[in-house]
């Protein structure tokens, strides 16, 4: 057992049974659980002090300011940014992205133009482009997934052809939520500046799961939610440089945001304030800054590492199961700590349902990667997904089940 | 396997889903509709040869779960030479059967999808080919989806 497995006590939630078996929590890409630390933040500024931010001149509304910009300092070191002011609070991925393709779209594109993306985004990083580019007249590419798994990842020699000077844009996963495939972040970022493209990186799989230096990846925006690295939900952060929000238009506009306002009209803060109008989600923010600590005092190495060897153990002991279809990369290759697979005769939420039974929970559907899935021929797929307080024991638990259900459909 | 379980998958449905009856396009029909579930992404399709209001013959096709292919199908054995009035009867007491797990005495091999209302989150497996049919029925065009329609 790894030595992470002692991170387990910090974990209330870990410690229950589900249909009469210990809970074995495999669907850490949907949301991780939530250490004591974190937990202990939100109740300690519930209890003593709530209040609003950037507006009171009492003691309380001093604390919860403090914490609240104190959490903002501490994302920023927590991902290398360059200035605090580059951390603006969200509700999460999907909002941070909206903003990105709103504000920045709409004052960057034009008809012609082309924001590029890949073939195994999200829908968070793929609906917000799709409608950007209807809005603009712009084209929306995509870089293909190579193989009929998906096993190869992305098609960086399409690069070639694809990353004209047109592309303004840039906005690709860093683990994909389905695949499991680690894309090589900066090397894309140092080919899309190279033809002047800006570029968004949704980190929301790797966030919590390996380093993040957005000084080293090179990007210009970096998306991610606080609920997926055992933060609260809720919450979760807009990176962009200072140069670029400084000059992004306010995509809400309202109180805690302008300079001078007058009955003809307004202007705005420099950033961070600019992009958070009306009281902003104080306690998750501080919540989300003590979740950087936890996860710090493990390790992001010492979590990449462990996710890694999950994900290995995963696939040699899912591949031995026959008739299993696993997509993504191949035993051997480099992967996150998840595993999506399919069986030709039993449907994943059959799967699901059944190894709930079994105290498990996994997730069984699309993964919000309908066009990936209609691509690879699927309708739906079972995906396992680990952290780093997963055990090789739970895995061994995952497969017992998956044997079992296949023997009870297939016979 | 616990009682819930085996109570959700009856031999009833594991056999129809094993051994669908009535799938593919069916080649007579002057009807179809579309149905699916965004959440899960299970779709079904519905073919109804109609005469007047009644089925005179019903096909389903698509992909999904045990409990979704299964009713689909099932349910095709129940309709055919019903009137649209029968279906929409029928329905009802399906409805009931899945949401409530009481089911009258007289409604034959419906009442194995009982098991379905201990999980609330597969009634729309459980309706999905339904709501295609109704659909089908009424010449409704439009895709027939678990989201907009009620349980």
């Amino acid at each position: 057992m790894s030595d992470l497995a002692r991170t387990r006590a910090d974990f209330p939630i870990l410690h229950q049974q589900v249909n009469g078996k210990p809970l074995v929590y495999l669907d850490n890409g949907a949301t991780s659980q939530k250490p004591r630390a974190v937990i202990d933040a939100l109740v300690h500024y519930y209890e003593r002090d709530n209040s609003n931010v950037h507006r009171g001149l009492h003691t309380l509304s001093m604390r919860a300011t403090d914490a609240y910009e104190g959490a903002r300092t501490r994302i920023a070191k927590f991902i290398h940014a360059a200035d605090p002011a580059e951390i603006i609070f969200t509700r999460g991925t999907t909002e941070s992205i909206n903003i990105v393709a709103r504000s920045w779209a709409q004052a960057h594109l034009k008809p012609g133009d082309v924001i590029l993306t890949t073939e195994m985004e999200h829908h968070s990083n793929l609906v917000p482009w799709q409608q950007a580019a209807k809005a603009a007249g712009a084209t929306l590419n995509y870089i293909p997934v190579l193989g009929a798994d998906a096993e190869g990842g992305l098609d960086y020699a399409a690069l070639d052809t694809l990353l004209t000077p047109a592309v303004k844009l840039l906005a690709f996963t860093h683990i994909s939520n389905t695949l499991g495939t680690v894309n090589d972040a900066a090397e894309l970022c140092r080919r899309a500046r190279a033809v002047g493209a800006v570029t968004l990186i949704d980190a929301a799989q790797s966030i919590g799961h390996a380093p993040i230096d957005v000084q080293t990846l090179g990007c210009d925006f970096l998306v991610f939610s606080g609920h997926k690295m055992c933060g609260p939900t809720g919450i979760g952060v807009l990176y962009g440089r200072r140069a670029l929000l400084d000059k992004l238009a306010p995509d809400e506009t309202g109180g805690g945001m302008v300079v001078t306002v007058t009955y003809e009209g307004a202007n705005w803060k420099p950033s961070p304030e600019r992009h958070e109008a009306g009281t902003p989600n104080v306690a998750d923010a501080i919540a989300l800054g003590a979740a950087c600590d936890y996860i710090d005092t493990i390790g992001r190495e010492a979590i990449a590492a462990h996710d890694h060897h999950l994900g290995a153990v995963a696939m040699e002991k899912l591949s031995a199961i026959p008739g299993i279809r696993i997509i993504g990369p191949r035993l051997g290759q480099p992967r996150a700590g998840l595993v999506s697979f399919g069986f030709p005769d039993v449907h994943a939420h059959d799967i699901v349902t059944f190894a709930d039974e079994d105290g498990l929970a996994l997730r069984g559907g699309h993964h919000c990667n309908q066009p990936l899935m209609r691509k690879l021929g699927l309708t739906s797929t079972t995906r396992a997904s680990f952290y780093f307080y997963n055990t090789a024991q739970e895995i061994d638990v995952l497969v017992a089940s998956l044997r079992r259900i296949q023997k009870f459909f297939v016979g | 396997m616990s009682a819930d379980l085996s109570e959700l998958y009856q031999q009833v449905i594991l056999d129809h889903n094993r051994r669908p009856r009535n799938r593919g396009k069916l080649p007579t029909a002057n009807r179809v509709a579309h149905g699916n579930n965004p959440s899960c992404g299970d779709e079904c399709s519905v073919y109804l040869q109609l005469d007047g209001d009644r089925i005179t013959n019903l096909s389903f096709d698509g992909s999904g779960c045990a409990i979704s292919q299964a009713s689909a199908s099932l349910m095709t054995t129940q309709l055919k030479g019903k009137t649209a009035a029968e279906t929409q009867k029928l329905y009802d007491d399906f409805h009931h059967i899945v949401t409530t797990g009481e089911a009258p005495e007289d409604i034959s091999d419906l009442a194995a999808f009982a098991g379905v209302h201990t999980f609330p989150a597969r009634i729309k497996c459980a309706t999905l080919g339904w709501h295609a049919a109704l659909n089908a029925l009424k010449g409704d065009p439009l895709p027939a989806t678990t989201e907009t329609h009620k349980d």
